[in-house]
């Protein structure tokens, strides 16, 4: 009875992670080749890009806010990267020091771009979805206007240069999976036992009672924007040397997916509540549903949106439906 | 025929007039993709040629992003700007035939750029790339070079009647070559999408002889994909439209890269080109001109590559 009852309270936490499971036991039944170490260390590595940004968007929507600029922002940024490190080889040569600007440059963008969203939010008082909805389209736009409509390319021999970052790594992991990893571990310590994660939770419960307890309301919310805008820095820095290259489809739709894995991990999306661990969780659940149905023929390619939303909706009252008690 | 027939009339009163400025619209789809990229790229290159070789030529040149917002870019040329001629690539046929449609029953010239509107006869000139004939010189190549029993993968388009003619044009082809086509699926003409597709395929087959991208963003995915893997050498890639890193691979003999398809986007240029011809000489230009697609080996590939070209 009590073990029962224990099960019925801890179904909202492990619901993500039943789904996961499940995932993955339908994808060793359908394909032998789903666990062979290239299939699992590729699905990691795609999911790091968004992955990274989810991380950051926790802390966002945990203390209450949204931020739907993220996917236009990478592809700005990556935009932006690409070009500086072009002209940059063109006048001081190929090395090492392109690549440090180009790292250093992106990570600075993003701050600033996660400043100027967090900023117009605290201070000016706009509406986070709005004021992220103008932002996105801004920055999907200048990416657009900078590529000239066409594609971004990194040139030939830095590409070679900095290719490594993507598909290098050490014992058999590569980078992207090993930045994916300690920035979540950081993020659950983060959220979990620190001020800034615990105010986080207390913004998003309810603002006043925390501008009451001596919280800096602003402060910490203006925090959650930058930290998300130097995360979507990260993943870009990881995005970049995989293909090289960025165009106005760079990033497209990498917000709701990385808002998706949010809520499928169990962070409420009006705030109050966040966890890390289950992000991540939610991430993997998106990528390996990609990932199953290029796998098998089974159903029509027509159809993978529906199963996509299908298993989005199921992760997420799974979780509801027995979720009063928090 | 009568359309036409209004329309010469008119340019008959304008070549009387020199003097009266001529206003083109242009309504094509924005930069989403790198071939659309290089179609504006070509629209506005020619714009600007044109403007300066036609003082009296005026242009509105829109990009949009969804049929909807092509119907309104339209209503706002004729209501605010009064074009004479227009020359529009629908974002999809069904929802703009009809605006296109009244626009043309205006008297203004139309020329249709790419994909045909749902009715016939409306448009005073029709400039296209053949669709099937590109699906079909890939899977003629593939169908030519493999040895029977080879296994293919292929890598769909965004899903549309464009993708669904290519698709059906290479069937065909390769329709009692005994090759096996392995899977289909959806790249939407997106590298990320693409690289992730291949990554999938090369874990889930262990045999593949031949990739067909269907476009050359999506080559390019499957490439870096391939090369992750460590199987370059087992298999070729054939891409389409010409991209120029895959014209400079083929005419460097590649491997893994032997041929291409074209699908010019330069196809804008001609259409609009035609048109502003036909407002300002007078001489005939309706009907349709359809431009193959053709194969780039590397014996032909220094005809295609274009360096100052972003696509």
């Amino acid at each position: 009875m009590s073990t029962l009852r224990n099960m019925r309270q801890n179904l909202p936490v492990i619901a993500p992670i039943v789904a996961l499971v499940v995932l993955i036991l339908i994808g060793i039944a359908l394909n032998p080749n789903f666990l062979s170490y290239a299939n699992i260390t590729n699905v990691l590595a795609r999911s790091a890009f968004i992955g990274i940004i989810a991380i950051g968007m926790t802390f966002v929507i945990t203390a209450g806010g949204l931020d739907l600029s993220v996917g236009s922002m990478a592809a700005f940024v990556a935009g932006l990267m690409i070009l500086v490190m072009n002209l940059l080889t063109d006048s001081m040569g190929q090395g090492l020091p392109v690549i440090v600007i180009g790292i250093g440059l992106a990570l600075a963008v993003g701050i600033l771009a996660g400043f100027i969203n967090g900023i117009l939010i605290t201070r000016a008082g706009i509406e986070a979805f709005i004021l992220t909805l103008g932002t996105m389209g801004i920055y999907r736009s200048l990416v657009t206007w900078l590529a000239d409509g066409g594609t971004l390319s990194l040139g030939y021999e830095m590409r070679e240069m900095y290719r490594p970052v993507y598909y290098g790594g050490i014992m058999g992991l590569s980078w992207p999976i090993i930045v994916f990893a300690a920035l979540a571990i950081l993020g659950e310590i983060t959220m979990r036992h620190t001020a800034f994660g615990r105010h986080c939770a207390a913004i998003g419960s309810n603002e006043k009672v925390a501008r009451y307890s001596s919280v800096a309301v602003t402060r910490v919310k203006l925090a959650t924007y930058v930290l998300l805008g130097l995360l979507v820095g990260i993943a870009v820095v990881m995005y970049v040397p995989r293909l090289g290259s960025a165009s106005a489809t760079t990033g497209l739709l990498w917000e709701l997916e990385a808002i998706a894995a949010v809520i499928i991990g169990g962070t409420l999306l009006k705030g109050g509540f966040g966890r890390v661990w289950g992000t991540v969780v939610g991430v993997l659940i998106l990528s390996l549903i990609g990932n199953l149905l290029n796998l098998t023929d089974v159903v029509s390619p027509y159809l993978n949106g529906a199963i996509q939303g299908v298993v989005i909706i199921l992760a997420v009252v799974l979780q509801r439906n027995t979720g009063t008690a928090r | 025929m009568k359309k036409t027939l209004i329309a010469t009339t008119a340019l008959i009163g304008l070549t009387a007039m020199p003097a009266l400025s001529e206003t083109i619209g242009i309504s094509i789809p924005a930069a989403t993709h790198g071939w659309a990229g290089a179609l504006n790229f070509h629209a506005e290159r020619t714009v600007e040629r044109l403007k300066e070789a036609n003082p009296d030529l005026d242009f509105v040149l829109t990009t949009t992003s969804d049929p909807g917002q092509q119907v309104s870019d339209l209503e706002d040329m004729v209501a605010t700007r009064g074009i004479d001629a227009l020359v529009v690539l629908p974002f999809e046929s069904e929802p703009l035939t009809g605006p296109i449609q009244r626009i043309a029953d205006s008297g203004v010239w139309v020329t249709v750029v790419d994909r045909g509107l749902a009715q016939k006869g409306i448009e005073d000139l029709y400039v296209a790339g053949d669709n099937d004939s590109f699906g079909r010189t890939a899977g003629t190549y593939f169908a030519d070079t493999l040895d029977e029993g080879a296994k293919i993968v292929v890598m769909r388009g965004i899903a549309s009647t464009v993708d669904n003619e290519r698709v059906a044009g290479f069937e065909a082809a390769l329709d009692g070559s005994g090759i096996e086509v392995l899977a289909m699926d959806h790249g939407n003409w997106n590298r990320d999408t693409a690289f992730n597709l291949m990554q999938d395929y090369l874990s889930r087959f262990p045999e593949i002889d031949a990739v067909w991208a269907a476009d050359d963003d999506m080559a390019v995915g499957a490439l870096a994909a391939i090369e992750q893997a460590g199987r370059e050498g087992e298999m070729i890639v054939v891409g389409g439209a010409g991209m120029k890193e895959m014209v400079d691979r083929i005419r460097n003999n590649d491997e893994t890269v032997p041929v291409n398809v074209t699908y010019p986007p330069a196809m804008i240029s001609t259409a609009i080109e035609m048109t502003a011809m036909g407002l300002t000489s007078g001489a005939p230009f309706s009907g349709d001109f359809i431009i193959a697609s053709q194969l780039i080996t590397p014996e032909n590939a220094e005809d295609f590559y274009f360096e100052d070209s972003p696509y």
